[in-house]
């Protein structure tokens, strides 16, 4: 039912209020807490912790219900691996944890919060890793070809 | 005001964040990867999704800032270097990688946890250990 309402909106309008609520997400956490929204930093400081675990958890925690929420009533929005080989899916996740981590930021701390404040920093990361995602889409399709990248 | 009060609106962002990426799509891996293939049927969803972040968040920054310190809090945790540094590119260059590989980032992949699916656990414990790895590595540099 919660889908049949969805369907009515068009999808662009869907996206940018997906973004809006990313973007009131990071207002609360910035206004109430002073904290930035940047997912591999809070992920981060929970693998390797240097204090203030607290609040990192409980923000996982919120993510998690938001994520069972949408797993309840909407599930077809987690949509379907791209990837199903378990190599493949471990040395992806090996790379973002890395990066994300070496890099000081991801898709929300540099891509929204980092722009956001107008960040040199900031934009320098996101061309950069959104550049080597797609460069790493045709270099792999030129290798094996077809649709995808390399999901077969 | 307590402690635990302090970290309601820490719950809220978090649970807002997951609303957020599942109504922009952000959770189906698909769609990602489909704006990073420039080259092959572009999805521009995750510009959208970019777009609609920005316009609150240029705005609710501003304002927040403005107030001089956090409403719990001393001050505001932002981050110190000015510089764009070595780690900065090769991290998002090593990130980029993976994300176009399996299109997830870490936002998306803690949340898909909540679909219970192999993938969701295989990759967020790689991501983990990823993330340690770094941890260590930046400590080694002094970084």
């Amino acid at each position: 039912m919660i889908a049949d309402l969805f369907s009515k909106i068009p999808h662009f309008v869907e996206a940018l209020l997906g973004g809006a609520l990313l973007g009131l997400s990071s207002a609360v956490l910035f206004h109430f807490n002073g904290r930035i929204a940047g997912i591999a930093g809070i992920f981060g400081g929970l693998t390797l912790p240097r204090g203030d675990v607290l609040w990192r958890a409980i923000f996982v925690l919120g993510l998690l219900a938001g994520g069972a929420l949408l797993a309840i009533a909407t599930p077809e929005r987690f949509g379907s691996a791209v990837e199903s080989r378990s190599v493949v899916i471990v040395a992806a996740g090996l790379l973002v944890g890395f990066g994300t981590r070496f890099g000081t930021g991801c898709t929300s701390g540099h891509g929204i919060c980092g722009l956001s404040r107008f960040s040199f920093r900031s934009l320098v990361a996101t061309l950069t890793f959104i550049g080597a995602g797609a460069a790493t889409i045709v270099i792999t399709r030129a290798f094996v070809g077809g649709a995808g990248g390399g999901a077969g | 005001m307590t402690a635990t009060m302090k970290l309601v609106p820490v719950f809220i962002a978090g649970f807002l964040f997951a609303l957020g990426l599942g109504i922009g799509g952000m959770l189906d891996p698909a769609r990602v990867v489909g704006f990073l293939d420039f080259f092959g049927g572009w999805d521009p969803t995750l510009a959208f999704v970019m777009g609609g972040a920005l316009v609150v968040n240029v705005v609710a920054y501003r304002i927040s800032a403005a107030r001089g310190a956090p409403m719990f809090g001393d001050a505001f945790h932002l981050p110190l270097k000015k510089q764009v540094t070595m780690p900065l590119v090769v991290g998002s260059i090593l990130f980029g990688i993976g994300w176009s590989m399996a299109g997830y980032c870490p936002g998306p992949a803690i949340t898909n946890l909540a679909s219970g699916t192999g993938t969701a656990i295989l990759f967020v414990l790689a991501m983990g250990g990823g993330s340690f790895l770094a941890g260590l590595a930046m400590r080694k540099l002094d970084l």
